[in-house]
């Protein structure tokens, strides 16, 4: 509870003595935009620690060989992400809903088993370690970068392109029957969403001194927490993965009380949150009533519902 | 090298029961269970607890983990997925929701230490353990130059029966009649007089059995029981099979879990221990990409 008390007493000090913290959120926030943009657009992908983990190893690679300066490094980065995207993306794009999922969770560990273990220069297994890290400064470069890129997407998702992908997301025949090029619109969101991804890679790999290449950095438990991100806040609005990647960042501090028992607590807040507001914290409508079902219902007149 | 095809097909079998259970739901609900391998999980690290903390025989120990983990089939119904089908919310919230289930039993489980809250449930924390040998019965024949443990040669014949008892359950009973029909269009079977909701339950506690099931059989015939044995071992490969072989397959599950541990198994051998999870998921983007229905899959669904 100190720590929120902290927040409104002492917001200075709170942001001296939480800037690591401040920096992940920024990080995160930017993950979850890029998933809101591929599950905006219709498209379940769970590629983004793939991406990530391309844009951390390449700014710290060309920082540490080429001694380039860290703002180009972390530009290549994303922009290399964005090339692998639509490498990736033009087979994997053709797959719908839970296998385009399943493919992806096969990109991101093929990538990490089988290429980042095994090549010499990642430092394999042990991670890559990264002298030049800046854990206290990036956070300088992290909240502006996040604010501009959830303005931009923000921005897209208003115009022609938004109303492309919504109109792919709610139906692609349809979408396709009114003249709309799915396949490129698809791509467009997929490559953006890989460039913020990488982007975001490359600026957590800036916060620490080692590059660590295990499940929960680059793996399967990350892709679905990222997706965590995006169901969770609410994926109809930019603002709802966002509000999704805080709260869940910042649950160990929410429920500090649990002490050990943090995960069960997390866990049990999950299954409410996704139970009780099913399309989302962020989202239209109110909070979804359960009743079980030997609650005496009250007699009424009405349509049996289905499902 | 035979010793290693023999492996494979103890590994294989396991996988296969995993799956099966995997798949089951998927075929029904149109919905991927996450909590599926934390049951997998769960039925172990009981099964362990009974065997070693309250000293059971490990045959009775054996039908408790199953036990717990059929019940936790209608944890998962109750809790995570019936709800929100009464919402009719997305699938892709029931994604969620059993995401949060699976990371409780994880967190209960790891928790589970001397002076904690959960030492009744498990007593070795984050570590990971195996069954004293003397608790299992566990005879070893030697044919040739293979030894072969009855802890894993009874897998494929159990795995391979149950998998049949399925295959008929489904085929020619009136219960696999009605999940046949829930599976193909919940609200025709409901009209028809299938009672939706205990088919589903039904379906989930099955799913969850074998799961259970497919967990001891990995603590006994390999030990490495842990908190994370079904994050780590089981989790994404359980995917890949169920797209091997078709989602929603059950005969695709069954082939497609000894496909993998057949492909890891080369993988093994012709590239070395380090990169044999990559190639198993090269293989599964492959397949994807490819032949997007499975290898044995005949129709697509889009749902999700």
């Amino acid at each position: 509870m100190d720590f929120f008390i902290s927040l409104f007493s002492d917001p200075v000090g709170f942001y001296a003595s939480h800037t690591l913290l401040i920096g992940q959120i920024g990080i995160n926030g930017i993950v979850a935009t890029s998933m809101f943009l591929v599950l905006y657009s219709g498209q379940l992908s769970l590629a983004a620690p793939g991406f990530m983990a391309i844009g951390a190893y390449v700014s710290v690679l060309m920082g540490l060989h080429w001694h380039t300066p860290g703002a180009l490094n972390m530009l290549v980065a994303a922009l290399l992400a964005g090339v692998v995207g639509f490498l990736v993306g033009l087979p994997v794009l053709r797959l719908r809903g839970v296998f385009l999922a399943i493919a992806t969770i096969g990109f991101i560990e093929a990538l990490r088993l089988g290429v980042i273990l095994n090549l010499p220069i990642t430092g394999e297994g042990l991670g890559l370690s990264n002298p030049k890290a800046d854990p206290l400064g990036g956070v300088n470069f992290i909240l502006p970068s996040f604010i501009v890129i959830v303005f931009v997407i923000w921005r897209l998702t208003k115009g022609r392109l938004g109303n492309a992908w919504a109109a792919i997301r709610q139906d692609e025949l349809a979408a396709l029957s009114q003249g709309i090029h799915v396949a490129r619109y698809k791509m467009i969101a997929f490559v953006i969403s890989a460039l913020m991804a990488g982007y975001a890679g490359a600026l957590e790999a800036h916060l620490t001194f080692n590059v660590d290449p295990g499940e929960g950095n680059f793996g399967v438990t990350r892709a679905v927490q990222i997706l965590t991100f995006a169901v969770l806040g609410g994926s109809g609005f930019v603002l709802g993965p966002v509000v999704g990647a805080l709260i869940i960042t910042l649950l160990p501090y929410i429920f500090d009380a649990a002490g050990p028992y943090i995960n069960i607590v997390s866990g049990i807040f999950l299954i409410a949150v996704i139970i009780f507001r099913p399309q989302g914290i962020v989202g239209r409508g109110g909070l979804a009533i359960i009743r079980p079902s030997w609650w005496p219902r009250r007699a009424r007149v009405s349509a049996p519902t289905p499902g | 090298m035979d010793q290693q095809i023999v492996n494979a097909i103890f590994i294989g079998s396991i996988y296969a029961l995993f799956a099966v259970g995997y798949t089951l739901v998927f075929g029904v609900l149109d919905i991927l269970n996450l909590a599926h391998s934390a049951v997998f999980m769960l039925g172990a690290a009981v099964t362990y607890t009974l065997v070693v903390s309250y000293g059971q025989s490990f045959w009775v120990a054996c039908v408790g983990g199953i036990l717990v983990s059929a019940l936790m089939g209608l944890v998962i119904e109750h809790v995570c997925l019936r709800p929100l089908r009464r919402r009719q919310a997305p699938p892709i919230s029931a994604l969620i929701s059993t995401i949060g289930l699976a990371l409780v039993i994880l967190a209960a489980v790891e928790q589970g230490k001397a002076g904690s809250f959960f030492a009744w449930l498990w007593k070795d924390g984050a570590n990971a353990v195996a069954f004293p040998p003397s608790t299992i019965p566990n005879p070893t024949w030697h044919v040739g130059d293979l030894t072969l443990e009855a802890s894993k040669v009874a897998i494929i014949p159990i795995a391979i029966a149950l998998m049949l008892l399925l295959g008929y359950v489904i085929r020619y009973t009136q219960v696999g009649r009605g999940l046949r029909a829930v599976a193909e269009n919940p609200r025709a079977a409901r009209l028809m007089g299938v009672d939706v909701d205990r088919i589903i339950s039904l379906t989930l506690v099955i799913s969850s059995a074998l799961g259970g099931l497919a967990g001891i059989l990995f603590g006994v015939a390999l030990g490495g029981i842990s908190p994370y044995m079904g994050r780590d071992q089981v989790e994404v490969r359980g995917l890949a099979i169920i797209v091997l072989g078709g989602m929603g397959s059950v005969a695709g599950a069954v082939v497609g879990g000894y496909l993998l541990a057949l492909i890891e198994l080369l993988a093994l051998i012709s590239l070395g221990s380090s990169a044999r999870g990559g190639v198993a998921f090269a293989a599964l983007f492959l397949v994807l990409i490819l032949r997007p229905q499975g290898l044995f899959g005949t129709r697509l669904r889009e749902r999700i």
